[in-house]
């Protein structure tokens, strides 16, 4: 289902105000909670790039991220507040209940898109900038008013836009992003679908109502399951590469096996038992696994454990 | 634009906190502002030999 004619604004159910709008609806719109994960693995990301950077610019970098991130779930919200009215999940949030116009929230979310654009492209570096950029419209654009409506891939390439954060925060130290950056990429990627399908196992009313294809919609919950576990078996192994490459050492060794097998085995469950619980459980593990992994990598490369001059003074022995 | 006089205390409330959000944001980008050009100026001027 495309939707046909984006509504700037036009008059609709949030013309009218239920409720006068408080800062914190607006605060809402910025999506608050997936910001903070995306603060954290582009935090992640700009350490790991172990490259000199004035304290001063890496916070603005890391204000940039979160702006921007900010940004797209303003212009998500805009764009999505049909379909949102029209599910549980998400009908109270601010646009469906009416407290902030269309209008505004396409404001808000464009204005703040140019602005974290511009000022990562002036104080940081073009890399990042353009990173950031292409993070915003891949989200905005191509997940939110393409692929969502369209099919039930859409979260496992709309995931590249959630994915992106590391190697921004990497291009923001370094001004490149080396392969090291692209594994941190490919681990949310590959994360990100078992993570949201697992979500809409238990809200596939909604988006039936909502006409959203879904997996569990469109191929049934018995495919979905299948697919969690399917990416889940190439998460675990993918999720210890950057002990490979030398990105990650001990810690995250230990934190990445016991997670991919940990993570592994409640997919495994959840495809055997049509339970909602275990649906749950998995969803909640997920963030649990994805928080500790880069959490290891910080630790580590904050601790100043860098796992390649071990290898390179290993080697040179 | 609508009557502030004849704004319940609700919309007022909300009125004033969206007003000092907005303060505390532009005061917060001027700081931003100045802070990045400290840090990509200072260097360079620390550098230039007078």
């Amino acid at each position: 289902m495309l939707k046909t004619a984006p509504d700037f604004a036009a008059p609709d159910r949030a013309a009218v105000p239920a409720a006068p709008a408080r800062w914190q609806d607006y605060v809402a719109l910025l999506k608050p909670r997936v910001m903070s994960l995306v603060v954290f693995t582009a935090l992640c990301g700009l350490v790991c790039a172990a490259t000199p950077m004035n304290p001063i610019l890496a916070g603005v970098a890391v204000l940039c991220i979160a702006v921007g991130a900010g940004a797209a779930g303003a212009l998500n919200m805009w764009y999505d507040a049909d379909i949102d009215a029209l599910m549980r999940r998400t009908r109270s949030r601010p646009i469906p209940a009416g407290r902030v116009q269309s209008a505004d929230a396409l404001a808000l979310g464009v204005t703040l898109a140019l602005f974290s654009v511009t000022l990562m492209g002036l104080a940081v570096n073009l890399v990042a900038a353009a990173l950031l950029a292409f993070t915003i419209f891949f989200y905005a654009v191509v997940y939110t008013m393409w692929l969502k409506r369209t099919t039930p891939q859409n979260i496992v390439i709309g995931g590249l836009a959630g994915a992106l954060p590391p190697a921004v925060g990497w291009a923001a130290a370094s001004g490149a992003a080396p392969l090291n950056a692209w594994l941190l990429v490919a681990i949310i990627f590959v994360w990100t679908p078992p993570h949201f399908w697992a979500l809409s196992l238990g809200a596939r009313g909604d988006y039936e109502r909502a006409g959203v294809p879904m997996l569990p919609v469109v191929r049934g919950e018995a495919s979905t399951r299948r697919h969690i576990l399917i990416y889940s078996l190439v998460l675990a192994p993918l999720g210890l590469t950057p002990v490979l490459t030398g990105l990650g050492g001990p810690l995250y060794l230990a934190v990445a096996a016991l997670g991919g097998a940990g993570f592994a085995g409640l997919a495994a469950r959840l495809a055997r038992r049509k339970s909602e619980r275990d649906a749950k459980a998995l969803f909640g593990f997920s963030i649990l696994y994805l928080a500790l992994l880069f959490a290891a990598l910080l630790v580590e490369h904050i601790a100043g454990v860098r796992p390649l001059d071990l290898i390179a003074g290993i080697a040179a022995r | 634009m609508s009557d502030p006089k004849r704004e319940g205390e609700a919309a007022r409330k909300a009125r004033r906190g969206r007003n000092i959000a907005l303060a505390v944001g532009l005061f917060g980008f001027v700081v931003v502002v100045f802070l990045v050009t400290i840090a990509r100026l200072g260097g360079h001027v620390a550098d230039h030999g007078f």
